[in-house]
């Protein structure tokens, strides 16, 4: 069927390659990483605080393993984003604003979600555009980095695998690759653990629907897009499911769940410090 | 398919309801769009090419758009001298007026068209069709709908909600001897017969334009099936009509436009026809007598004021963004309910129709970047999405200009007071913590009802102890202090 004729007849023209792999573009220029720190700030996200807090300790140790001195402000609260992305800018600013005086030391931060990273280290400069804290949110967006892109890029982490064999199916969150770009970062990741299969699921380029309060404005639209999130990974029959974003994990989890999967996915901080420590094989994750 | 119920009597919602919870439509729009981002990335193998070029191509619009008001004033000059009439539109009834003028002059009855979105923005056939002038799609997929009395569904293929099945029906109903077959080029040499007829018995050429070039006064015009051809040859009025930001400098700009936009659409190099319009027939030459260019306006001036939403303006319609779009991609292009669905739409039809009108499109998306992404003029679709949600949700200041229609068309009294608190929350650690222990306290009690959220997933439990406890906790063992 020649291309003329697509406009009136598509599934003419249907191909049978699997949508497993999309090539990723980049938008933003490569980032120059800083040397290996002694210190640096964990952030932990809202929603990793209350809902999954063993994944910000399973960094804390982690990172503290790897000779980091951790910061961790106790009067760390939101990143902002759910307030910005909704259009109320001036209620962001003012929660922005406090994250970025409590960690206003030179110190990396390193962020445990690809979402709250974006907010951080994309937006918060065009938040601040124009008003007296714009240098201050410049320099804050510098020092921002998302947790695996530390490891990988900062730390130069080689995770040593004590685990028995697995397959995993990996989600990258949006915001992460499209905002922080470094959706490869996770994938290497996991493709350093030796014992561990990284299957690639169909779609995997696509969001997961969750999409802040999208989710609960539009709840048909994102459950459409959950629910064929959940299938495309249950497809591939996946030992274990690792995102490094926990707001991801948390729509997809709650997804799998109220579908009666056993999978369920766990944040990669749980999942790297599970595999390289003999103590934690069996408590972080069943 | 199911019949379509008129757009206008549906809320967003509803037409959400009704696509989404239509198997055949979902499956068929997947398959589709898995096939045009196939094309597209088959087409761009070479990933730094195409960040140079998207930036190359970004740079020509912004450069275009910066100088617009002159640019269209050389445009019109270098047009008049070529023997092209300009006129100019500013709302969609005006442009379809000077269209019934040209036509009533001629004394037409009929009239070809090739492929014009813009057409479809002004309503263009119900104006002519009322005025006794016969319009008749040329374009495969735009027949089709014209057949089918429907809208296009998406912006390069307009009839992509089509099955095969639909339009051999479709044609067996209408179309002389034509018989119910579902061989694809049987039924395109049928509607092939049908039009050539109607090429020849046509009054008047109606086309859409994909770019025009200030320099030398031209219009260019790119299409795979050579009904744009027709239309600008053969009848001896020819009526281009398009949007006044579709201009650009130097005929030097086209190469690369065209590259991005025919890659980004259907993964082509370059498109089977690429008409250049420079002029009206001379001498012994064939073509039409008369050209004319219709410029519509209709609501474009608004976003070229605010140097943010201006960018919505460099765009090409190359359609990239709604195939790579997942909610354009679950939902069809019907839902969106205007003229341009996906991405684009979304922060373009806001400017053509108002925030009142619109006021679910910026809202109904994840942000999750894809159409930027893709974009070949690097328009931050995201970035606009979310100042469309903020000029939504935002009271105009005493004496602020407006830079939309239905500013605040989504402000809530009730949801500005939800933030409030949240801010108020989230920037007082003290507040903070209390409410995250109470949270944890309670997780008992969680609500399962969480409006939304709980028809497809179950609700996520608050941890026993927060991250900040655990932190604390852990120190203290560390140091060897009672927990
Ligand atoms: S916004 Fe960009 S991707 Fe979408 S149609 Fe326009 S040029 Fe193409």
């Amino acid at each position: 069927m020649p291309d003329l004729f697509v406009n009136a007849m598509p599934d003419q023209t249907g191909s049978d390659e699997p949508h497993a792999e999309q090539p990723y573009t980049t938008n933003s220029h490569a980032r120059v990483y800083p040397s290996r720190p002694e210190k640096i700030y964990l952030y932990g996200n809202c929603l990793i605080d209350l809902l999954q807090p063993e994944a910000g300790l399973d960094a804390l140790k982690l990172l503290e393993r790897e000779g980091i001195e951790v910061v961790f402000p106790e009067q760390q609260t939101c990143c902002g984003q759910p307030a910005y992305t909704s259009g109320y800018d001036d209620e962001a600013r003012t929660v922005a604003r406090m994250q970025m005086d409590i960690m206003s030391e030179e110190w990396p931060i390193v962020i445990l979600s690809g979402s709250c990273g974006g907010m951080m280290h994309h937006h918060y400069p065009s938040l601040f555009k124009g008003l007296p804290e714009e240098q201050q949110a410049k320099y804050f967006a510098s020092r921002v980095f998302e947790f695996t892109e530390f490891l990988v890029h900062i730390l130069n982490y080689q995770p040593e695998d004590q685990g028995n064999h697995q397959t995993v199916a990996v989600h990258t969150s949006c915001s992460a690759r499209r905002e922080m770009n470094v959706h490869k970062t996770g994938w290497l990741l996991i493709d350093s653990l030796k014992n561990v299969v990284r299957k690639v699921h169909d779609h995997e380029f696509e969001c997961c629907g969750f999409g802040g309060s999208f989710c609960v404005r539009y709840p048909d639209i994102s459950g459409a897009m959950v629910n064929d999130k959940v299938k495309a990974i249950t497809d591939i029959k996946p030992d274990r499911l690792i995102s490094a974003d926990y707001a991801c994990l948390m729509n997809i989890n709650g997804a799998l769940d109220f579908q009666g999967y056993e999978l369920k996915g766990t944040h990669i901080a749980s999942y790297l410090w599970e595999r390289t420590s003999k103590q934690a094989a069996g408590e972080n994750n069943a | 398919m199911p019949e379509q119920i008129p757009m206008q009597n549906l809320s967003f919602n509803q037409r959400v309801d009704r696509d989404l919870n239509n198997p055949a439509l979902r499956t068929h729009f997947r398959e589709a769009m898995d096939f045009l981002m196939d094309k597209r990335s088959h087409s761009f193998t070479d990933d730094e090419k195409l960040q140079s070029l998207r930036e190359l191509g970004s740079s020509i619009r912004k450069r275009a758009l910066s100088k617009l008001p002159d640019l269209l004033e050389q445009l019109e000059n270098k047009l008049r001298d070529n023997g092209i009439r300009v006129h100019w539109a500013e709302s969609s009834k005006e442009a379809n007026q000077i269209v019934l003028d040209i036509a009533q002059h001629h004394g037409a009855k009929t009239m070809i068209k090739g492929k014009s979105m813009v057409s479809e923005e002004t309503e263009l056939n119900e104006c002519l069709e009322q005025e006794g002038i016969h319009p008749v799609e040329a374009d495969m997929g735009e027949y089709i709908l014209q057949l089918a009395k429907e809208k296009p569904s998406h912006i390069v293929m307009p009839a992509i909600h089509k099955s095969k099945e639909d339009i051999a029906k479709l044609f067996e109903q209408n179309l002389d001897d034509c018989e119910y077959t579902e061989d694809v080029d049987t039924l395109i040499q049928a509607a092939r017969k049908e039009l050539r007829k109607q090429f020849h018995s046509a009054d008047i050429g109606l086309t859409g334009v994909n770019f025009m070039v200030a320099e030398t006064g031209s219009l260019v015009l790119v299409e795979n099936e050579g009904n744009g051809r027709l239309a600008t040859t053969v009848p001896k009025v020819h009526i281009a009509m398009t949007g006044i930001e579709k201009v650009t400098e130097y005929l030097d700009d086209l190469p690369p436009l065209l590259t991005l936009l025919t890659n980004s659409a259907t993964g082509q190099a370059i498109t089977t026809y690429v008409n250049i319009i420079s002029s009206p027939r001379k001498g012994g030459e064939g073509g039409p007598e008369e050209v004319h260019l219709v410029l519509l306006d209709n609501g474009r001036t608004i976003p070229f004021a605010d140097e943010e939403m201006r960018q919505t303006l460099q765009c090409i319609r190359c359609a990239a963004c709604m195939n790579h779009c997942p909610v354009y991609t679950r939902l069809g292009g019907h839902a969106y309910g205007a003229t341009y669905p996906g991405p684009i739409g979304s922060i373009l039809s806001p400017h053509l129709l108002g925030l009142e009108a619109t006021k679910d499109l910026p809202s109904a998306s994840s942000l999750c970047g894809a159409c930027s992404e893709v974009c070949p003029v690097k328009i931050p679709i995201t970035d606009l999405l979310r100042r469309l949600r903020h000029e939504g949700v935002r009271k105009l200041k005493k004496d602020e200009e407006p830079v939309i229609r239905g500013h605040g068309a989504k402000y809530t009294h009730t949801e500005k007071l939800a933030w409030g608190s949240w801010s108020k929350l989230y920037s007082s650690p003290a507040l903070y913590r209390t409410f995250a222990f109470s949270a944890s306290m309670m997780r008992g009690l969680t609500p399962s009802k969480m409006k939304g959220w709980t028809d497809y997933r179950t609700t996520p439990k608050p941890a026993e102890k927060s991250m900040h406890a655990l932190i604390k906790q852990h120190r203290k063992a560390r140091k060897g202090e009672p927990l």
